[in-house]
Protein backbone atom coordinates (compact mmCIF):
# COMPACT_ATOMS: atom_id res chain seq x y z
CA UNK A 1 0.00 0.00 0.00
CA UNK A 2 1.10 3.34 -0.68
CA UNK A 3 1.61 5.61 2.17
CA UNK A 4 1.43 8.84 0.34
CA UNK A 5 0.38 9.14 -3.02
CA UNK A 6 0.49 12.92 -5.33
CA UNK A 7 -1.07 12.87 -8.24
CA UNK A 8 -0.63 15.68 -10.42
CA UNK A 9 -0.87 18.38 -7.72
CA UNK A 10 -0.48 22.15 -8.36
CA UNK A 11 -0.24 24.77 -5.19
CA UNK A 12 -0.42 28.30 -5.08
CA UNK A 13 -0.20 30.85 -2.85
CA UNK A 14 -2.81 33.62 -3.60
CA UNK A 15 -1.59 33.76 -7.42
CA UNK A 16 1.00 32.85 -7.64
CA UNK A 17 1.64 29.46 -8.49
CA UNK A 18 4.37 27.66 -6.31
CA UNK A 19 4.30 23.77 -7.61
CA UNK A 20 3.04 22.53 -10.55
CA UNK A 21 2.22 19.35 -11.57
CA UNK A 22 4.18 17.18 -8.74
CA UNK A 23 3.19 13.64 -8.63
CA UNK A 24 4.91 10.76 -6.76
CA UNK A 25 3.85 7.65 -4.51
CA UNK A 26 5.78 6.84 -1.16
CA UNK A 27 5.31 3.12 -0.57
CA UNK A 28 4.65 2.27 3.14
CA UNK A 29 7.47 2.05 5.49
CA UNK A 30 10.02 3.88 2.99
CA UNK A 31 11.75 6.75 3.53
CA UNK A 32 11.82 9.31 0.81
CA UNK A 33 13.46 12.46 0.56
CA UNK A 34 12.65 15.92 -1.33
CA UNK A 35 15.62 17.21 -2.65
CA UNK A 36 16.26 20.78 -4.17
CA UNK A 37 17.65 24.54 -3.51
CA UNK A 38 15.50 26.95 -1.61
CA UNK A 39 12.35 28.23 -3.10
CA UNK A 40 12.25 25.26 -5.12
CA UNK A 41 8.61 24.54 -3.41
CA UNK A 42 9.87 20.66 -1.64
CA UNK A 43 8.62 22.44 2.27
CA UNK A 44 5.34 23.81 0.11
CA UNK A 45 4.41 20.47 -1.12
CA UNK A 46 4.81 19.03 2.51
CA UNK A 47 2.15 22.10 4.10
CA UNK A 48 -0.15 20.79 1.38
CA UNK A 49 -0.07 17.04 2.64
CA UNK A 50 -0.63 18.23 6.10
CA UNK A 51 -3.13 20.97 5.54
CA UNK A 52 -1.50 24.17 6.07
CA UNK A 53 -1.30 25.05 2.29
CA UNK A 54 -5.10 24.68 1.49
CA UNK A 55 -4.93 26.23 -1.70
CA UNK A 56 -4.32 23.23 -3.58
CA UNK A 57 -5.24 21.27 -6.66
CA UNK A 58 -4.90 17.90 -8.06
CA UNK A 59 -5.01 14.60 -5.60
CA UNK A 60 -3.38 14.12 -2.01
CA UNK A 61 -3.41 10.37 -0.65
CA UNK A 62 -2.19 9.43 2.83
CA UNK A 63 -2.78 6.06 3.51
CA UNK A 64 -5.21 4.95 1.13
CA UNK A 65 -7.85 8.09 2.55
CA UNK A 66 -7.93 11.58 0.29
CA UNK A 67 -7.07 14.36 1.86
CA UNK A 68 -8.94 17.22 2.17
CA UNK A 69 -7.99 20.83 2.19
CA UNK A 70 -7.48 21.90 5.11
CA UNK A 71 -6.85 20.64 9.35
CA UNK A 72 -8.88 17.82 10.71
CA UNK A 73 -9.07 15.69 13.93
CA UNK A 74 -8.66 11.82 12.21
CA UNK A 75 -5.56 12.82 10.24
CA UNK A 76 -3.88 14.07 12.83
CA UNK A 77 -3.27 10.89 14.65
CA UNK A 78 -2.15 8.93 10.98
CA UNK A 79 0.19 11.57 9.73
CA UNK A 80 2.17 14.59 11.99
CA UNK A 81 4.96 16.51 10.97
CA UNK A 82 8.41 17.89 12.68
CA UNK A 83 9.29 21.23 11.38
CA UNK A 84 12.58 23.08 10.84
CA UNK A 85 12.95 25.38 13.37
CA UNK A 86 13.47 23.90 17.07
CA UNK A 87 12.94 27.51 18.46
CA UNK A 88 10.07 27.98 16.73
CA UNK A 89 7.94 25.12 16.81
CA UNK A 90 7.46 24.80 20.52
CA UNK A 91 5.33 27.28 22.80
CA UNK A 92 7.94 29.60 24.78
CA UNK A 93 5.90 29.39 28.03
CA UNK A 94 4.48 25.56 28.33
CA UNK A 95 6.89 22.68 29.93
CA UNK A 96 7.79 19.68 28.07
CA UNK A 97 5.07 17.73 30.01
CA UNK A 98 2.39 20.06 28.91
CA UNK A 99 3.89 20.22 25.17
CA UNK A 100 3.58 16.50 24.95
CA UNK A 101 0.23 16.18 27.23
CA UNK A 102 -1.07 18.32 24.68
CA UNK A 103 -1.65 15.76 21.79
CA UNK A 104 -3.24 13.38 24.70
CA UNK A 105 -5.50 15.49 25.75
CA UNK A 106 -6.49 17.09 22.11
CA UNK A 107 -7.65 13.02 21.56
CA UNK A 108 -9.10 12.28 24.97
CA UNK A 109 -5.84 9.53 25.86
CA UNK A 110 -6.24 8.13 29.28
CA UNK A 111 -3.04 7.29 31.04
CA UNK A 112 -1.47 10.46 29.94
CA UNK A 113 1.57 9.96 32.35
CA UNK A 114 3.09 7.05 31.43
CA UNK A 115 2.80 7.94 28.20
CA UNK A 116 5.03 10.83 28.27
CA UNK A 117 7.69 9.15 30.36
CA UNK A 118 7.34 6.60 27.51
CA UNK A 119 8.02 8.75 24.62
CA UNK A 120 11.06 10.75 26.45
CA UNK A 121 12.88 7.45 26.78
CA UNK A 122 11.84 7.10 23.26
CA UNK A 123 13.46 10.10 21.76
CA UNK A 124 16.24 9.95 24.29
CA UNK A 125 15.54 12.59 26.51
CA UNK A 126 15.89 11.91 30.14
CA UNK A 127 13.20 12.29 32.76
CA UNK A 128 14.64 15.49 34.48
CA UNK A 129 13.93 17.37 31.11
CA UNK A 130 10.10 16.55 31.20
CA UNK A 131 9.28 19.76 33.56
CA UNK A 132 11.48 22.04 31.74
CA UNK A 133 10.34 25.05 29.79
CA UNK A 134 12.10 25.66 26.36
CA UNK A 135 14.79 28.30 26.97
CA UNK A 136 16.05 25.65 29.19
CA UNK A 137 16.80 23.52 26.78
CA UNK A 138 19.57 22.93 24.00
CA UNK A 139 18.57 23.14 19.91
CA UNK A 140 19.05 19.47 19.70
CA UNK A 141 17.14 18.62 22.87
CA UNK A 142 14.32 20.97 21.71
CA UNK A 143 14.47 18.67 17.98
CA UNK A 144 13.98 15.72 20.52
CA UNK A 145 10.98 17.21 22.49
CA UNK A 146 9.36 18.56 18.83
CA UNK A 147 9.72 14.78 17.23
CA UNK A 148 8.47 13.02 20.58
CA UNK A 149 4.92 15.59 20.26
CA UNK A 150 4.58 14.35 16.80
CA UNK A 151 4.97 10.86 17.67
CA UNK A 152 2.32 11.08 21.21
CA UNK A 153 -0.18 10.23 18.24
CA UNK A 154 1.83 7.22 17.49
CA UNK A 155 1.39 8.03 13.64
CA UNK A 156 2.36 6.10 10.56
CA UNK A 157 3.41 8.81 8.30
CA UNK A 158 5.89 11.26 9.03
CA UNK A 159 6.41 14.99 7.17
CA UNK A 160 10.14 15.99 8.25
CA UNK A 161 10.60 20.06 7.28
CA UNK A 162 14.75 19.88 7.22
CA UNK A 163 14.95 18.35 10.52
CA UNK A 164 18.65 18.59 11.28
CA UNK A 165 19.21 21.91 9.19
CA UNK A 166 19.15 24.24 12.12
CA UNK A 167 20.98 22.00 14.31
CA UNK A 168 24.93 22.13 14.49
CA UNK A 169 26.89 19.44 13.20
CA UNK A 170 27.35 16.77 16.03
CA UNK A 171 23.49 17.63 16.82
CA UNK A 172 22.35 16.78 13.34
CA UNK A 173 23.86 12.99 13.29
CA UNK A 174 22.67 12.47 16.76
CA UNK A 175 18.94 13.39 15.78
CA UNK A 176 19.20 11.97 12.35
CA UNK A 177 20.24 8.48 13.94
CA UNK A 178 17.24 9.39 16.55
CA UNK A 179 15.30 9.53 13.52
CA UNK A 180 16.72 6.37 11.50
CA UNK A 181 15.97 4.35 14.78
CA UNK A 182 12.32 5.53 15.39
CA UNK A 183 11.30 4.64 11.92
CA UNK A 184 12.90 1.00 12.44
CA UNK A 185 11.28 0.69 15.61
CA UNK A 186 7.88 2.05 14.96
CA UNK A 187 7.53 0.77 11.09
CA UNK A 188 7.09 4.79 10.40
CA UNK A 189 6.79 5.97 6.93
CA UNK A 190 9.13 9.57 5.74
CA UNK A 191 8.80 12.07 4.18
CA UNK A 192 11.49 14.54 4.45
CA UNK A 193 12.74 17.97 2.90
CA UNK A 194 16.31 18.33 2.73
CA UNK A 195 18.91 20.29 0.82
CA UNK A 196 21.39 18.36 2.37
CA UNK A 197 22.41 15.40 0.10
CA UNK A 198 25.12 13.59 2.53
CA UNK A 199 21.62 13.49 4.85
CA UNK A 200 19.96 11.75 1.99
CA UNK A 201 22.14 9.09 1.41
CA UNK A 202 21.97 8.26 4.79
CA UNK A 203 18.27 8.49 5.81
CA UNK A 204 16.66 7.92 2.48
CA UNK A 205 15.58 5.18 0.20
CA UNK A 206 14.60 7.51 -3.02
CA UNK A 207 14.69 11.08 -3.62
CA UNK A 208 12.52 13.37 -5.70
CA UNK A 209 14.89 16.74 -7.09
CA UNK A 210 13.05 19.53 -7.56
CA UNK A 211 13.52 22.70 -9.31
CA UNK A 212 11.28 25.99 -9.97
CA UNK A 213 8.25 24.18 -8.63
CA UNK A 214 8.79 21.02 -10.81
CA UNK A 215 9.92 17.76 -9.79
CA UNK A 216 12.52 16.83 -12.06
CA UNK A 217 13.93 13.74 -11.65
CA UNK A 218 12.80 10.86 -9.03
CA UNK A 219 15.77 8.75 -8.31
CA UNK A 220 17.08 5.95 -5.66
CA UNK A 221 19.37 7.17 -3.44
CA UNK A 222 21.93 5.19 -4.04
CA UNK A 223 22.31 7.55 -7.46
CA UNK A 224 24.17 9.43 -4.95
CA UNK A 225 27.02 7.08 -4.93
CA UNK A 226 27.62 6.61 -8.97
CA UNK A 227 26.14 9.93 -9.70
CA UNK A 228 23.68 7.97 -12.36
CA UNK A 229 20.92 11.17 -12.89
CA UNK A 230 19.67 11.90 -16.09
CA UNK A 231 18.42 15.31 -15.55
CA UNK A 232 20.68 18.07 -16.33
CA UNK A 233 19.66 20.32 -13.34
CA UNK A 234 20.11 17.19 -11.12
CA UNK A 235 23.56 16.43 -12.45
CA UNK A 236 24.37 20.07 -11.67
CA UNK A 237 22.93 19.65 -8.24
CA UNK A 238 24.88 16.83 -7.82
CA UNK A 239 28.41 18.20 -9.02
CA UNK A 240 28.26 21.27 -6.66
CA UNK A 241 27.40 19.50 -3.78
CA UNK A 242 30.50 17.43 -4.35
CA UNK A 243 29.54 14.53 -6.30
CA UNK A 244 29.41 11.81 -4.00
CA UNK A 245 29.04 12.22 -0.47
CA UNK A 246 30.58 9.43 1.04
CA UNK A 247 33.59 9.66 -0.47
CA UNK A 248 36.61 10.34 1.28
CA UNK A 249 38.84 12.66 -0.11
CA UNK B 1 15.13 27.84 54.21
CA UNK B 2 17.96 27.01 51.41
CA UNK B 3 16.45 23.66 50.85
CA UNK B 4 13.47 25.67 50.08
CA UNK B 5 14.79 27.60 47.50
CA UNK B 6 17.33 24.85 45.97
CA UNK B 7 13.88 22.69 45.72
CA UNK B 8 12.68 25.99 43.79
CA UNK B 9 15.15 26.62 41.37
CA UNK B 10 16.02 23.24 40.81
CA UNK B 11 17.00 23.00 37.03
CA UNK B 12 15.41 19.86 36.75
CA UNK B 13 11.80 19.98 38.36
CA UNK B 14 10.18 16.81 39.32
CA UNK B 15 6.32 17.48 39.41
CA UNK B 16 4.24 20.21 37.61
CA UNK B 17 3.91 21.79 41.55
CA UNK B 18 7.73 22.39 41.58
CA UNK B 19 7.77 23.97 37.84
CA UNK B 20 5.69 26.66 38.30
CA UNK B 21 6.15 27.29 41.74
CA UNK B 22 9.87 27.58 40.65
CA UNK B 23 8.72 30.02 37.43
CA UNK B 24 6.78 32.51 40.01
CA UNK B 25 9.24 32.17 42.57
CA UNK B 26 12.20 33.32 39.97
CA UNK B 27 9.74 36.32 38.82
CA UNK B 28 9.40 37.63 42.61
CA UNK B 29 12.96 37.29 43.08
CA UNK B 30 13.83 39.73 39.68
CA UNK B 31 10.76 41.83 41.42
CA UNK B 32 12.55 42.05 44.07
CA UNK B 33 15.23 43.64 42.29
CA UNK B 34 14.30 46.72 41.00
CA UNK B 35 13.70 49.00 43.73
CA UNK B 36 10.26 50.90 43.04
CA UNK B 37 8.80 47.99 42.13
CA UNK B 38 9.31 47.02 45.73
CA UNK B 39 7.95 50.72 46.90
CA UNK B 40 4.60 49.89 44.47
CA UNK B 41 4.15 46.84 45.61
CA UNK B 42 4.25 48.48 49.51
CA UNK B 43 2.32 50.98 48.12
CA UNK B 44 -0.66 48.63 47.24
CA UNK B 45 -0.38 45.69 49.80
CA UNK B 46 -0.61 48.77 52.33
CA UNK B 47 -4.00 49.95 50.12
CA UNK B 48 -4.97 46.51 50.23
CA UNK B 49 -4.71 46.27 53.78
CA UNK B 50 -6.39 49.75 55.03
CA UNK B 51 -9.38 48.29 52.32
CA UNK B 52 -9.58 44.80 53.93
CA UNK B 53 -9.00 46.57 57.56
CA UNK B 54 -10.37 49.92 57.26
CA UNK B 55 -13.16 49.36 60.66
CA UNK B 56 -10.03 48.45 63.02
CA UNK B 57 -7.79 51.43 61.44
CA UNK B 58 -9.64 53.99 61.05
CA UNK B 59 -10.71 55.62 64.42
CA UNK B 60 -13.93 57.17 63.49
CA UNK B 61 -16.40 56.82 61.58
CA UNK B 62 -16.18 57.77 58.12
CA UNK B 63 -19.60 59.06 57.70
CA UNK B 64 -20.49 60.12 61.50
CA UNK B 65 -20.86 63.61 61.35
CA UNK B 66 -19.94 66.20 63.83
CA UNK B 67 -20.85 70.03 63.28
CA UNK B 68 -19.10 71.32 66.50
CA UNK B 69 -16.12 69.62 65.13
CA UNK B 70 -15.92 71.23 61.29
CA UNK B 71 -12.58 71.86 59.38
CA UNK B 72 -10.09 71.75 61.99
CA UNK B 73 -6.64 71.38 60.94
CA UNK B 74 -4.80 68.10 61.41
CA UNK B 75 -4.20 67.16 64.85
CA UNK B 76 -3.08 64.01 67.05
CA UNK B 77 -7.03 63.62 67.70
CA UNK B 78 -7.83 64.21 64.02
CA UNK B 79 -5.00 63.39 61.83
CA UNK B 80 -5.67 65.06 58.56
CA UNK B 81 -8.35 67.55 59.95
CA UNK B 82 -11.80 67.49 59.29
CA UNK B 83 -14.27 68.21 56.78
CA UNK B 84 -17.54 70.67 56.57
CA UNK B 85 -19.50 68.27 58.34
CA UNK B 86 -16.96 66.92 61.31
CA UNK B 87 -16.13 63.62 59.66
CA UNK B 88 -12.55 62.46 60.48
CA UNK B 89 -10.79 62.66 56.74
CA UNK B 90 -8.19 60.20 57.65
CA UNK B 91 -10.71 57.75 58.24
CA UNK B 92 -12.72 58.95 55.15
CA UNK B 93 -9.38 58.30 53.07
CA UNK B 94 -8.85 54.84 54.73
CA UNK B 95 -12.58 53.73 53.53
CA UNK B 96 -11.75 55.29 50.28
CA UNK B 97 -9.19 52.52 49.74
CA UNK B 98 -12.21 50.22 49.22
CA UNK B 99 -14.02 52.09 46.82
CA UNK B 100 -10.81 52.62 45.07
CA UNK B 101 -9.60 48.97 44.96
CA UNK B 102 -13.26 47.45 44.50
CA UNK B 103 -13.35 50.21 40.73
CA UNK B 104 -9.97 48.91 39.84
CA UNK B 105 -10.49 45.22 40.33
CA UNK B 106 -13.75 45.49 38.94
CA UNK B 107 -13.15 47.52 36.08
CA UNK B 108 -9.72 45.09 35.54
CA UNK B 109 -11.78 41.54 35.94
CA UNK B 110 -14.10 43.58 33.03
CA UNK B 111 -12.21 45.15 30.53
CA UNK B 112 -8.93 43.00 30.26
CA UNK B 113 -10.48 39.45 29.57
CA UNK B 114 -12.97 41.47 27.17
CA UNK B 115 -10.40 43.24 25.39
CA UNK B 116 -7.77 40.03 25.17
CA UNK B 117 -10.84 37.78 23.52
CA UNK B 118 -11.38 40.47 21.07
CA UNK B 119 -8.02 41.24 20.18
CA UNK B 120 -6.83 37.71 20.07
CA UNK B 121 -9.52 36.59 17.87
CA UNK B 122 -9.56 39.17 15.49
CA UNK B 123 -5.45 38.59 15.42
CA UNK B 124 -6.04 34.86 15.11
CA UNK B 125 -8.27 34.63 12.80
CA UNK B 126 -7.55 38.09 10.59
CA UNK B 127 -9.61 38.99 7.44
CA UNK B 128 -13.33 39.91 7.55
CA UNK B 129 -13.47 38.76 11.56
CA UNK B 130 -10.03 41.31 11.97
CA UNK B 131 -11.65 44.30 9.99
CA UNK B 132 -15.08 44.21 11.70
CA UNK B 133 -13.61 43.92 15.58
CA UNK B 134 -10.86 46.58 14.82
CA UNK B 135 -13.35 48.85 13.45
CA UNK B 136 -15.94 48.50 16.60
CA UNK B 137 -12.43 48.73 18.73
CA UNK B 138 -11.39 51.99 16.41
CA UNK B 139 -14.74 53.46 17.01
CA UNK B 140 -14.15 53.08 20.85
CA UNK B 141 -10.84 54.47 20.83
CA UNK B 142 -11.67 57.32 18.74
CA UNK B 143 -13.57 59.21 21.56
CA UNK B 144 -11.68 60.34 24.57
CA UNK B 145 -11.47 58.29 27.40
CA UNK B 146 -13.37 60.93 29.91
CA UNK B 147 -15.90 62.47 27.75
CA UNK B 148 -16.99 58.78 26.47
CA UNK B 149 -17.70 57.63 30.26
CA UNK B 150 -19.20 60.69 30.95
CA UNK B 151 -21.66 60.20 28.16
CA UNK B 152 -22.72 56.62 29.47
CA UNK B 153 -22.65 57.47 32.76
CA UNK B 154 -25.02 60.17 32.14
CA UNK B 155 -27.28 57.87 30.09
CA UNK B 156 -26.62 55.17 32.87
CA UNK B 157 -27.73 57.53 35.44
CA UNK B 158 -24.64 58.51 37.98
CA UNK B 159 -23.64 55.91 40.59
CA UNK B 160 -20.69 54.24 41.50
CA UNK B 161 -21.26 50.83 39.59
CA UNK B 162 -22.50 53.29 36.62
CA UNK B 163 -19.19 54.68 36.88
CA UNK B 164 -17.50 51.21 36.88
CA UNK B 165 -19.14 50.31 33.72
CA UNK B 166 -18.48 53.16 32.24
CA UNK B 167 -14.51 53.07 33.15
CA UNK B 168 -14.29 49.35 31.56
CA UNK B 169 -16.27 49.87 28.66
CA UNK B 170 -14.08 52.83 27.50
CA UNK B 171 -10.67 50.71 28.26
CA UNK B 172 -10.94 47.48 26.76
CA UNK B 173 -10.07 48.98 23.34
CA UNK B 174 -6.63 49.18 23.78
CA UNK B 175 -6.11 45.90 25.88
CA UNK B 176 -7.62 44.53 22.13
CA UNK B 177 -5.21 46.35 20.16
CA UNK B 178 -2.45 45.34 22.14
CA UNK B 179 -3.42 41.38 22.63
CA UNK B 180 -4.30 41.88 18.52
CA UNK B 181 -0.56 43.20 17.97
CA UNK B 182 0.68 40.39 20.00
CA UNK B 183 -1.24 37.79 18.50
CA UNK B 184 0.04 38.92 15.03
CA UNK B 185 3.50 38.18 15.86
CA UNK B 186 3.04 34.30 16.44
CA UNK B 187 0.16 34.10 14.73
CA UNK B 188 1.66 31.85 11.76
CA UNK B 189 4.64 30.30 14.24
CA UNK B 190 5.28 26.87 14.07
CA UNK B 191 3.77 26.05 17.28
CA UNK B 192 0.70 26.82 16.64
CA UNK B 193 0.87 25.25 13.26
CA UNK B 194 1.83 22.08 14.75
CA UNK B 195 -1.36 22.40 17.29
CA UNK B 196 -3.28 22.51 14.30
CA UNK B 197 -1.91 19.86 12.89
CA UNK B 198 -2.58 17.65 16.12
CA UNK B 199 -5.95 18.25 15.57
CA UNK B 200 -7.01 21.07 18.07
CA UNK B 201 -9.64 22.97 17.95
CA UNK B 202 -9.72 26.97 16.92
CA UNK B 203 -11.24 27.48 20.73
CA UNK B 204 -8.64 25.44 22.08
CA UNK B 205 -5.33 27.29 20.34
CA UNK B 206 -6.70 30.99 21.45
CA UNK B 207 -7.43 30.02 24.96
CA UNK B 208 -4.85 27.98 25.57
CA UNK B 209 -1.81 28.81 23.28
CA UNK B 210 -2.35 32.14 22.51
CA UNK B 211 -3.99 34.09 25.10
CA UNK B 212 -1.50 32.77 27.74
CA UNK B 213 1.09 34.62 25.55
CA UNK B 214 -0.64 37.88 25.50
CA UNK B 215 -1.33 37.75 29.17
CA UNK B 216 2.04 38.83 30.36
CA UNK B 217 2.06 42.71 28.25
CA UNK B 218 -1.51 42.71 29.46
CA UNK B 219 -0.76 42.26 33.03
CA UNK B 220 1.76 45.32 32.45
CA UNK B 221 -0.78 47.72 30.71
CA UNK B 222 -3.34 47.06 33.20
CA UNK B 223 -1.51 47.67 35.95
CA UNK B 224 0.06 50.71 34.07
CA UNK B 225 -3.15 51.76 33.33
CA UNK B 226 -4.84 51.47 36.63
CA UNK B 227 -3.43 55.20 37.74
CA UNK B 228 -5.36 56.24 34.84
CA UNK B 229 -8.79 54.19 35.84
CA UNK B 230 -8.14 55.69 39.39
CA UNK B 231 -7.74 59.03 38.25
CA UNK B 232 -11.03 58.82 35.88
CA UNK B 233 -12.59 57.50 38.41
CA UNK B 234 -12.16 60.08 40.85
CA UNK B 235 -13.10 62.59 38.02
CA UNK B 236 -16.19 61.10 37.95
CA UNK B 237 -16.63 61.45 41.37
CA UNK B 238 -15.22 64.80 40.87
CA UNK B 239 -18.18 66.31 38.63
CA UNK B 240 -20.81 64.32 41.16
CA UNK B 241 -21.02 61.19 38.24
CA UNK B 242 -19.17 58.81 40.22
CA UNK B 243 -19.51 57.58 43.86
CA UNK B 244 -22.76 59.83 45.48
CA UNK B 245 -22.79 61.25 49.28
CA UNK B 246 -22.03 59.93 51.72
CA UNK B 247 -19.86 57.51 50.17
CA UNK B 248 -16.45 58.38 51.14
CA UNK B 249 -14.44 58.13 47.77
CA UNK B 250 -11.52 60.18 46.79
CA UNK B 251 -12.62 62.37 44.17
CA UNK B 252 -16.07 62.94 45.06
CA UNK B 253 -14.01 64.05 48.58
CA UNK B 254 -11.97 66.53 46.40
CA UNK B 255 -14.84 68.49 45.58
CA UNK B 256 -16.57 68.81 48.06
CA UNK B 257 -12.90 70.39 49.68
CA UNK B 258 -12.88 72.62 46.64
CA UNK B 259 -14.87 75.37 48.13
CA UNK B 260 -13.13 75.31 51.30
CA UNK B 261 -9.27 75.25 49.03
CA UNK B 262 -8.06 78.28 50.12
CA UNK B 263 -8.50 78.66 53.88
CA UNK B 264 -9.31 74.74 54.57
CA UNK B 265 -6.60 73.41 52.13
CA UNK B 266 -6.79 69.70 53.75
CA UNK B 267 -10.13 68.99 52.94
CA UNK B 268 -9.05 68.76 49.32
CA UNK B 269 -5.41 67.69 49.85
CA UNK B 270 -5.61 64.57 51.46
CA UNK B 271 -7.71 62.57 49.38
CA UNK B 272 -5.59 64.11 46.22
CA UNK B 273 -2.57 63.30 48.15
CA UNK B 274 -3.57 59.30 48.50
CA UNK B 275 -4.93 59.49 44.91
CA UNK B 276 -1.66 60.82 43.63
CA UNK B 277 0.06 57.98 46.23
CA UNK B 278 -2.09 54.82 44.82
CA UNK B 279 -1.34 55.75 41.18
CA UNK B 280 2.53 56.32 41.34
CA UNK B 281 2.29 53.24 43.40
CA UNK B 282 0.57 51.52 39.85
CA UNK B 283 2.79 52.87 38.17
CA UNK B 284 6.29 51.81 39.83
CA UNK B 285 4.65 47.93 39.93
CA UNK B 286 3.60 48.15 36.33
CA UNK B 287 7.55 49.49 35.38
CA UNK B 288 9.01 46.64 37.52
CA UNK B 289 6.52 43.99 35.89
CA UNK B 290 6.99 44.76 32.66
CA UNK B 291 10.93 44.39 32.88
CA UNK B 292 10.08 41.11 34.67
CA UNK B 293 7.44 39.56 32.62
CA UNK B 294 8.26 41.54 28.70
CA UNK B 295 7.77 38.43 26.50
CA UNK B 296 11.10 39.98 24.54
CA UNK B 297 13.13 39.05 28.05
CA UNK B 298 11.13 36.03 28.93
CA UNK B 299 13.75 33.62 26.91
CA UNK B 300 16.75 34.59 28.51
CA UNK B 301 15.62 34.76 31.90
Amino acid sequence: MTAISLKNLDISYGPTKVVEAASFDVAEGESFALVGESGSGKSTILKAIAGLAPDWTGEITVLGQPRGHSVDHGFASRCQMVFQDPYGSLHPRKSVDRVLSEPLKIHGISNRDARVEDMLAAVGLDRRFRFRYPHQLSGGQRQRVAIARALMLEPKVMLLDEPTSALDVSVQAEILNLLKKLRREQGLTYLMVTHNLPVVSFMCDRMAVMHKGRIVEIAPASALHDGRFQDPYTQSLYAASGGNPDRKD
Amino acid sequence: MTTMTDWLLDDSPTSRVQASLGRGYRMIRLLMRNPLAVIGAVILLTLIFAAVFAPWIAPHSPLGQNLSQRLLPPSSTHWMGTDELGRDIFSRVIYGARITLMIVALVAVIAAPLGLLIGAVSGYFGGWTDKVLMGVTDVFLSMPKLILALAFVAALGPGIENAIIAIAITSWPAYARIARAETLTFRNAEFISAMRLLGASHARIITGHVLPLCTSSMIVRVTLDMAGIILTAAGLGFLGLGAQPPLPEWGAMISRGRAFILDQWWVATMPGFAIIVVSLGFCFLGDGLRDVLDPKQGGKS
